[in-house]
This record gives structure tokens, sequence and C-alpha cells, in this order.
């Protein structure tokens, strides 16, 4: 795992670094690695979360390559409740848009209940399971889509609603901090503090992703509950004897799955941008699941991993402010493609084993009989 | 006394494989049957009348010439795409990568179509042209399935990720070809598509007046040939060995390296070959996303035509009759045409657990179930 996160670091510096050197001329670099920082951060939020609910289900002996579809059932339900709160309840913008992230948390859940039945009670295979409900959650997403919003019959028509907001920010005050230290309002000290600032200020699910990346870790590893989680895993038989409830822990680490997936889904509709289109997640779900096998099964390893692919989408986005800027040499970064293609090309090299054994949990994927 | 326990053996033997049949084709009927009931509900929840929805998309799929036509268009792909599918699922693979095999595929063929002549400043007659550009289709698609083939073989990483992660590379490569370097240069064309192929590269149509294209005749041979290959030579053998029991097959003295990586090719040369129809046979371009949901479309058609080649060819008229007929029902009784990608969803849900129709009409279960992977392990 050493080596695996000692890879991810120095991918991490080659692309921070590689932007830093394109517009080091114009902003300062303390400024540019801050604000890739903030970028990787805040699109790492979806795939680390993604990224959590895989380590939850397939800890317990449950593939989930449905993750995706959850995703896209949360950012949907979640953003239609808020819409419904807000334009038909009369609710003001922020308890509505609460309702809308409870909403697509018991999406993703009930997604999950239903790849928990099919896997554990009626043992489909799993792959197929959630490739079901990837399927389902396309379908049953842009059915309701344009039923409840466009023109009846027309295939333009119609106005799709805005979720009532987004998720506000939060601002922790350091830049005021700094800027009673330094005791100015230029200088290096004080563009320390702002940096910081711009890095620290991120918005809720952005926040609660990163802790909860440490809660599951702890759950996962220091807990009764983990433990049994991990047993059934790996050797569902074992657990069984000593009187663990097999189908209960996976049930419930499946739905623990889905929870996490929905809560991705809201980032997307209820914090990135305030609107929903079909089939929005667009492979995130999948990135996700990449991220998960890249950090072994661990919440931490999948955080890293997730933040890596995070980067390099936030290498793009950043990109775009120095365009001008960028020498012949390196233009072809400026291809958003190129790094577009990062981190599946990644995951394939880390798979082949070159970087560090990739282990899965050994009943993952196996239904258990009594 | 021996010859009555024969017949009476041989007796069993017909009535369990009669059992077997009516299993392969009864519960597929019971899964699209359920389905469509759940399908109705849903439609009725929405407001809609499920009876007159059902119609329509029976009259938009299958009733005129004009519709069976075009059935036979959008089932064209499925074929080929489902039989990908199944071929690997018969090899103990699962290839979830058909849709960057296809758009692949498809991508090799319109360069053929519309650049090779230019290059090489010649009329290439159609007699050449035409299988040339498909054979191209074949060929990438083949060499981007074997890659994850290769890689489970040789380095033990799971197939279902590499083809997913290949898929992403390959619709992220194509997108880039058609918004760059292969990008229609007609001034008012501001969509990322290839320029038109030339004609001497198109399959004609089959009637005057109709779409259908010699691609769906194709589509029927190769659903054939893949069924020869399997059931009729050594190598299919193999496959269904290796599929089987790969470590029985190992000490059968079978290659199992080598089958993995050409069982995958094969299943990508399938793939290939639906992007490459397409393109010479429907589009004569490739425009960007044609493919999007085509391979998952394509593991759901594998599996309710219980991955045998008659059965994909069946399940994919009735896709490709879903997806042509949608747009009738959406006329007459204003459900989107998204409602079919619901019950494709549920078809496979019903298909896959299985479980459910056995206990919905109480139909005895039968001892063998359906592995196709083994988790991530391999």
């Amino acid at each position: 795992m050493a080596k695996r996160f000692g890879f991810i670091i120095v991918i991490m510096a080659i692309l921070i670094g590689s932007v830093v050197l394109v517009g080091y001329k114009q902003v300062q670099p303390i400024v540019i690695i801050a604000s890739m920082i903030a970028t990787t951060i805040a699109v790492a939020t979806p795939l680390t979360l993604g990224a959590l609910s895989g380590v939850f289900c397939e800890r317990s002996g449950v593939v989930n390559i449905g993750i995706e579809g959850m995703m896209l059932a949360g950012a949907f339900f979640g953003w239609l409740a808020s819409i419904y709160m807000n334009s038909i309840w009369g609710f003001s913008a922020m308890p509505s848009i609460l309702v809308g992230v409870v909403a697509a948390l018991i999406s993703g859940g009930l997604f999950a209940l239903l790849h928990a039945a099919l896997s554990i009670t009626f043992k489909v295979d799993q792959i197929i399971g959630g490739t079901v409900i990837n399927i389902l959650a396309a379908g049953i997403t842009g059915f309701l889509n344009r039923q409840l919003f466009f023109e009846k019959g027309s295939i333009f028509g119609g106005h799709v609603p805005h979720a009532p907001g987004v998720l506000p920010a939060l601002h922790i005050p350091i830049t005021e901090l700094f800027q009673k230290w330094c005791g100015a309002n230029t200088g290096t000290c004080y563009t320390v503090g702002e940096s910081l600032n711009k890095i620290v200020d991120q918005k809720p699910i952005a926040i609660s992703a990163i802790l909860l990346v440490f809660l599951s870790s702890y759950v996962l590893f220091n807990t009764r509950w983990g433990l049994r989680t991990r047993s059934v895993g790996e050797h569902p038989k074992a657990a069984d004897t000593v009187g663990i409830n097999v189908y209960f822990m996976r049930y419930a680490n499946v739905i623990i799955g889905g929870l996490f997936a929905g809560l991705a889904g809201a980032y997307l509709t209820l914090e990135s941008v305030p609107s929903f289109e079909p089939l929005m997640t667009n492979g995130r779900g999948f990135i996700a699941l990449a991220a998960m096998i890249f950090g072994n099964w661990t919440p931490v390893g999948a955080w890293a991993a997730s933040l890596l692919f995070g980067a390099a989408q936030a290498l793009q986005i950043n990109l775009q402010f120095f365009r001008e800027l960028i020498p012949p040499n390196l233009a072809f970064l400026q291809q958003s493609y190129v790094v577009g293609l990062t981190p599946y090309l990644l995951t394939m090299i880390v798979l082949t084993g070159v970087v560090g054994k990739t282990i899965p949990p050994a009943a993952d994927g196996k239904p258990y009989e009594k | 006394m021996q010859g009555s326990e024969t017949k009476k053996k041989d007796a069993g033997r017909t009535k369990r494989l009669f059992r077997s049949a009516l299993d392969a084709v009864l519960m597929p009927l019971l899964a699209i049957f359920t389905a469509l009931v759940v399908g109705g509900i849903i439609i009725a929840l929405a407001g809609g009348n499920p009876i007159q929805a059902y119609i329509g998309l029976f009259q938009g799929a299958f009733g005129s010439p004009q519709a069976l036509s075009e059935t036979a268009v959008w089932a064209t792909p499925y074929i080929f795409a489902g039989l990908a599918v199944a071929l690997a699922f018969k090899g103990g693979l699962f290839n979830i990568g058909a849709e960057g095999q296809i758009a692949l595929g498809a991508v090799a063929t319109a360069w053929v179509g519309y650049a090779l002549p230019g290059l090489l400043g010649i009329t290439i007659p159609a007699i050449i042209h035409i299988p040339l550009a498909i054979a191209m289709g074949i060929l990438f698609g083949a060499i981007w399935a074997a890659i994850p083939g290769a890689l489970k073989a040789y380095t033990g990483a799971h197939e279902v990720i590499n083809t997913i992660m290949m898929n992403y590379i390959a619709l992220n490569t194509v997108s880039f070809l058609l918004n760059g370097p292969m990008k229609d240069k007609d001034p008012l064309n501001v969509i990322a598509r290839t320029p038109e192929i030339a004609a001497t590269a198109r399959l004609p149509a089959i009637f005057p007046g109709l779409r259908v294209h010699w691609g769906f005749v194709i589509a029927l041979i190769c659903a054939w040939l893949v069924w020869y290959l399997l059931w009729k030579t050594t190598l299919g053998f193999e496959i269904r060995t290796v599929g089987a029991n790969p470590d029985a097959a190992k000490y059968a003295g079978i290659n199992v390296k080598k089958l993995i990586v050409l069982t995958m090719a094969f299943s990508g040369a399938l793939a290939g070959l639906a992007g490459a129809i397409e393109v010479v046979g429907l589009n004569f371009r490739h425009e960007l996303g044609f493919a999007i949901g085509y391979g998952f479309d394509a593991i759901a058609i594998a599996l309710l035509g219980k991955t045998h080649p008659l059965g994909v060819v069946l399940a994919a008229i009735l896709f490709g009759g879903m997806r042509n007929g949608a747009t009738r029902m959406q006329f007459l009784t204003q459900i989107p045409t998204d409602m079919i990608s619901v019950i494709q969803g549920l078809i496979l849900l019903f298909v896959a657990a299985d479980e459910i129709i056995r206990y919905i009409y109480r139909i005895k279960a039968r001892e063998e179930r359906l592995v196709l992977t083994r988790g991530w392990g391999g």
C-alpha cells in the first residue's frame, strides 16, 4: 500500500506541477497550487463518496458495479424533491435543499436494497445485478424527467426547472486571521492565508465526504461492526459458524453503500449545479469503482485515488485560465482528452500488479449459501 | 431387465431434456410478460393508458412493412453486440466493453470509407472498398477487446474493470478524433462527426424505399457462424470448456491463456462489426455517441437470449422492435420513449432473477444456476 500511496503522490505532484509550470509567470505558484487543491477536493467529492459506497458493499462480499445507477438515482430524486418542496409546497430554499439531500440518500438506499435483494437473496450474478441497477436507474430517471417536465408528447419542449439553489460554501475566517497576524492586506503572508482559505472553504457535502472517509476507516478497522463486515466478506462460512448473521451484515452494508452513492448524487444536483440532465453522472460511478480498486478496498486508499482522478480533472479546469500562456511543447496538455484518459489508464496499470498487488476481499462476488 | 432399465433411463433423459428446453423458452417469455405488466402499472401511474401504449408500441414495431424494416435496422447492431457478449459469456468472460469496441470499430470503418480513397488518390471499387472498410472495423474491435483479454490471461487483471476502462478510453479517443482530426470540415457542420463515406463503401438497401440493408442479413449469417463455431468446431468446444471450468480445461491440455485472448478478440470483432455495419449500411458516417447504451443493451440481449445465438437474434429483434415502436407509442399516448429503457431494465431484472418468476408462476427450479463471473479474484 505504501508503494501505491507513493505512486499517487508522485502523479499528483506532476499534475499540479505542470499547471504551476504553465502559469507561474502570471500567477504566484502558491495561488495556483491552492486553486488546484481546492478544485481537486471539490470535483473528487462524488468519486470519493462513490468509492466509499463500493468499499462497504465489497468488504461485505457484494460486488457493486451499480454505483453509477445509484448515484444517478440520488441526483435525480434529490433534485426532484427539492423542486417539489420549494415550488409546489412552498417551503423556502434551504429546507427544500436539505430535504432533497435526504431524498437522495433514500433513493440511493432503495436502489441498493434492490441490488442487495438480487445478489444476496436471489443469488443473481452480482455484476448482472449491478447492470440491472444501472439500466433501471437510467430508464426511470430519464422517463420521469421527461414525463414530469416536458410538454406532453414533445421531444424538446417544456421547462425543466432548477433546484431552488445549491448548498453554500462554509467560510472559515483564515484570511481574516492572517490579515491580523501579518498586519497587511498584501504580501506573501497574506496570500498564504488567502490560499489556505480557498482550500478550506468547501461546500458541506465535500467536507462531509472527507469526514466520512476517516469515519469509514475507523468503523471498518476498529469496531465490531467493521470486523463483522470484513469477516462476511472474507470467509462467510466461518463468520456464520461463530454466529454472525451473514445475510443481515451484507444487506446492511450494501444499503449503507447506497446511502453513500445517493449522497454523491446529491453533490451533483444540489451542491455543484442546481439542475439535472439525463445520464449526468457521466461515468463517475465507474471512476469511483476504479478508485476503490486503486485504493485496495480501503477508505483512505480509495480517497487518495479519488483525489488523484480529481486532480486530473482539476488540471483541465485550471488550465482554462492560462490558455494563451501554454508553451507549444506543452500544448498537448490543453487537449483535455489526453489528461481525461489518465484515470482509466492508471487504473489499468495498477490492475496489472506493477504498483503493488491488488487484493479483493476473498468472498467478493460470491453468493453465500447456508 | 437391462432393456427396460435403459428405456426408463432414456425416458428420464428425454423428459429432462424436454423440461430444460421448455425452461429455456418459457422463462424468458414469462420475464418479458412480467416486465410488460410492471411497465404497464408504471405507465398507468404516470397517467397513461397501458393497453393503448402497448398497441402503439406493437404497431410501431411490427405493424407495417415500413415498421418491420425499421425494426430490422434497429435490431442489426443489437444482434452483433448481443452475439459479442454471449460469445464471451460462453468462454467465461464478461465483456462490458461492447460500447467502446463498437465506437472504435465504427471510427476505423468510417476512416477507410471517407479518407482512404483520397489518400490513395484512386476510386476503390465497391467490391474491395466495402469489405475493406468492414474488415478494419472488425480488426479494431478485436484489438480493443483483446487487450483486456491479454491483461486477464497474463496478469490476472479482471476483464470487467478493464473493459469498462477501455470503454471510456475509446469514447474519449473517439470524441477527440471526431472533434479534431476526423471532423467533418463542411462549413455548415457544427457537430462531432466524420465526413460521409464514399459511395463505393456503402452497403445497398435490400428493398427499394425501405431502410433495411444487407447488414441485417450479415447479422443473421454471423449468428449462424457463432453457433457453428461454438458447437461444431474444436475451437468452440475449447472455448466452452474454458468457460465451464478453466481448471479442467487446463488439465485437458487446453492453452487457457491463449483461449481467453482469442475469445475476447472474437467478442470484440463482433462488436466492431456492429459499429462497422452501422457506418457502411445506415449512417454512412460516424456521428459521436451513436452507440451510447448499446453495451448495456447487449448484455440484456445476451442474457434474455440465454447466450444462445438463436436466442440472441430473437431478443435483439424484440429490443429493436421496442426501440422502434417507442416513437409511435409516444405519438399515440404521450408516454415518453424512455419508458422502453425501464421495460428493458425490468426484463433484464426478471431474466437474471428468475427465482422471482418461478415464485410468481410456481415453476419448479432447476438444479444448475447460470454462473457467469466469479468475483474480482478471477
